[in-house]
């Protein structure tokens, strides 16, 4: 992916999503963020638990009323949009796939009305048999074939549900979908299936896509570009093959030096890196600043120079100062 | 650490589920053992039957179920004829076990010093006091920290990943010979599971448990496991050393589980993946569970169950192409680069053996 010159379709800026403001539970689930999403691009968010990533997607695609910040759809501010019009053109674009399978379909619905309620609500359908057809046309899509519209979600497996919420979120011809643990409720075998959907989907579609994941092996196969989260904030983003080879930040490092690696020889030998929150206090100003380029680091103007050395001494060409 | 001890041995186990829509045959046919201190890593598809599988061996099945055949030994007793007071006895005593959900098998009602000193009380008889000294022993060692002001502390007082240390504790406070790990780390994140798995290591080596540790993760089974075996449909399907299954698989569904998760290296266009789903086991067909689903199957899969094919002595693998007259086969491309390694391994332990050897007649001499 050539970044220089790509589009860019999602602006986050100093977005922030506090829950219980003001009241002693007060917590920051997301502080302060800002980051890009290009077209056509799998954006990968990757965290501890509690990191934020939920969150940012949730925010993102307008569940929740952000604390403050700007976040901006192909150029469009999304946050007060009080254009209906837009509003709807908005949500049609974006979808969501969610992590669990069983919770996310409706058990009492058919699965040809699960996969047409966007269709419906939308009025996108010219007529009955129309709506058969595009339902029909949607399920072979994903795999499923057309006797499995009239039947309920219990009667599937995990896999085969997840590929009835993906159905549901190409409905609406989106442009941008956010998939947040799409696969972790999944068997491994079935894992592959799904992640083997996607990207072909992506690629018939040019489809963007936003994937929260735990597991980092996955993320890293499925991801052009990757986000690190950690305590609401976004500590690194870069390519997927730069931040996994040349981590910059500590949290990072120690976040893959505990990545399980299905080679025991490799588990056998593998020093796990201790975490030192000292770059991560509360007692600088830090944004994220670009070390390399595309390449950025959460760090204060004083921990610049330090971050710059350590991309220098991994070989990375660091960024003109300017 | 491990040795050649058998304290356990499931021969011959088969288990049906009665339900409306018939009989479920869960368990086809399983035996393995377990030596003491060895971790014995089982893996396979969902649905399989792992869990029912260390369900049995705590004496823990559902009402539903029956035990179609079969023994489980430990210590010269069969488990599956013992009484409900002897398998009381057994549990949290002699074999613990550790869940994928903390919570499910804590009680929110009550402190965890307490928690964690019951089983002793229990099942050792030992007073209020002792049992609540050496649960506080058992809660620094699991890698709580401020111990002595947390014992009082209420379950949902905690973090995930420490939960499920209060769980280790709980399941480790009466040394256990057997610890059974269902998923114990599935629902955390790898930071804390790392953790986690450290300390089940240590444990091991200071109180040398054995460990039955089911996990869908490849990654957690390389790093924890002596032993493997590989379930598919009720029954095992191949088991090794935990090199030779990485390294040397030979059962084609094997093969397609670690094909289809992707290191941190894969760049592939798509990843390999098994078509299709598992076999119905209200009525589970005739061949090879799985030779719909195997693009190696050959005629006789679609006919007649695969036994067991000797690889080594630590290594079986119920297929039918380690048959002598079944026809060579190419194997996925991830595979031969695991088995060049196998091979590579292999050489470099024998040229080591024959320099010890070497090293010790000059010794003689
Ligand atoms: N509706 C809410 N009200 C209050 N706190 C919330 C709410 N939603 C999330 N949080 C808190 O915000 C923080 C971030 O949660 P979030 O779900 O975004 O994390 P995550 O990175 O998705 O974690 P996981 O990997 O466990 O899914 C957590 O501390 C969480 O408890
Ligand atoms: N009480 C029950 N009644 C009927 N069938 C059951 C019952 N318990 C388990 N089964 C069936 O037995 C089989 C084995 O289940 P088991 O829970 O052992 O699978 P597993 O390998 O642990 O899978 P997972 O990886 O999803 O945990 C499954 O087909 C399951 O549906
Ligand atoms: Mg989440
Ligand atoms: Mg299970």
């Amino acid at each position: 992916m050539e970044l220089d010159n790509a589009k860019k379709v999602l602006e986050v800026r100093h977005l922030k999503q506090y829950f219980n403001v003001g009241k002693r539970d007060e917590v920051k689930a997301v502080d302060d963020i800002s980051f890009d999403i290009y077209e056509g691009e799998t954006f990968g968010l990757v965290g501890e638990s509690g990191s934020g990533k939920t969150t940012t997607g949730r925010a993102i695609i307008h569940l929740y009323r952000p604390t403050s910040g700007s976040i901006k759809f192909n150029g469009q501010e999304i946050i007060g949009l009080k254009d209906h019009q837009k509003m709807q053109q908005f949500r049609r674009d974006m979808q969501m796939i969610f992590q669990d399978p069983y919770a996310s379909l409706n058990p009492r619905m058919k699965v040809k009305d699960i996969v047409a309620e966007g269709i419906d609500i939308n009025h996108l359908a010219k007529s009955d048999a129309d709506r058969s057809k595009q339902v029909a046309d949607l399920l072979a899509t994903v795999g499923l074939n057309r006797d499995h519209a009239s039947r309920y979600p219990h009667e599937f497996s995990g896999g085969q549900r997840q590929r009835i919420g993906i159905a549901r979120a190409l409905a609406v011809q989106p442009k941008f979908i956010i998939a947040d643990e799409p696969i972790s409720a999944l068997d491994v075998s079935i894992q592959a299936q799904v992640v083997n959907l996607l990207k072909k989907l992506q690629r018939e579609r040019k489809l963007t896509y936003l994937f929260i994941a735990h597991d980092l092996s996955m993320v890293k196969y499925i991801s052009d570009r990757i986000g690190v989260m950690h305590y609401g904030r976004m500590l690194e983003v870069g390519t997927s093959d730069e931040v996994y080879n040349h981590p910059l930040h500590d949290y990072t490092r120690s976040l893959l030096s505990a990545v399980p690696v299905p080679d025991p020889e490799f588990e056998r030998t593998r020093t796990q890196i201790k975490y030192d929150p000292k770059y991560e206090d509360g007692s600088k100003k830090r944004e994220l600043v670009e070390i390399v380029p595309h390449h950025f680091v959460q760090c204060s103007q004083d921990e610049i120079p330090m971050y710059r050395e350590r991309a220098e001494k991994m070989g990375l060409s660091v960024k003109e100062l300017g | 650490m491990q040795s050649n001890e058998t304290i356990l041995k499931v021969n011959h186990l088969k288990i049906n589920f009665n339900t409306y829509a018939g009989t479920v045959k869960a368990i086809r046919d399983v035996s393995f053992d377990l030596k003491k201190g060895e971790t014995l890593a089982i893996v396979g598809e969902s649905g399989s039957g792992k869990t029912v599988t260390t369900r049995s061996i705590m004496g823990l099945l559902a009402n539903n179920a029956v035990v179609e055949g079969g023994s489980i030994q430990f210590h010269g007793k069969d488990v599956l004829k013992m009484s409900q007071k002897d398998l009381e006895g057994l549990r949290g005593a002699k074999i613990a076990q550790i869940f994928q959900d903390p919570m499910t098998s804590l009680d929110p009602t009550m402190r965890i010093g307490r928690q964690i000193a019951e089983p002793l009380m229990v099942h050792r008889g030992v007073k209020k006091e002792k049992a609540m000294s050496q649960a506080l022993e058992m809660m620094k060692l699991v890698g709580i920290t401020d111990a002595e002001n947390r014992i009082n502390d209420y379950p949902h007082q905690f973090s995930g990943g420490m939960r499920q240390r209060i769980v280790i504790a709980i399941a480790l406070i009466n040394y256990p010979e057997i610890l059974i790990a269902d998923e114990p780390t599935t629902a955390l994140d790898v930071t804390i599971q790392a953790q986690i798995l450290n300390l089940m290591r240590e444990l091991q080596d200071k109180i040398s448990t054995s460990i039955i540790f089911i996990t869908h993760d490849l990654g957690v089974v390389a790093g924890m496991a002596d032993r493997v075996a590989v379930m598919y449909a009720g029954k095992i399907v191949e088991y090794g050393t935990v090199d030779e299954i990485f390294y040397n698989p030979k059962h084609p569904y094997t093969w397609g589980l670690l094909s289809s998760m992707p290191t941190l290296d894969t760049h592939s266009e798509e990843l390999a993946s098994i078509p299709g789903t598992p076999p119905d086991l209200l009525d589970p067909p005739k061949g090879d569970a799985f030779a719909p689903r195997n693009p190696y199957a050959l005629k006789i899969d679609t006919e007649k169950q695969p036994p067991f094919f000797k690889v080594s002595n630590t290594h079986y693998a119920a297929t039918w192409l380690l048959h002598p007259d079944a026809p060579q086969v190419t194997p996925p491309k991830q595979i031969i680069e695991r088995q060049k390694k196998f091979a590579e391994m292999q050489r470099e332990a024998a040229a080591k053996n024959q320099h010890h050897q070497i090293e010790e007649e000059e010794e003689q001499q």
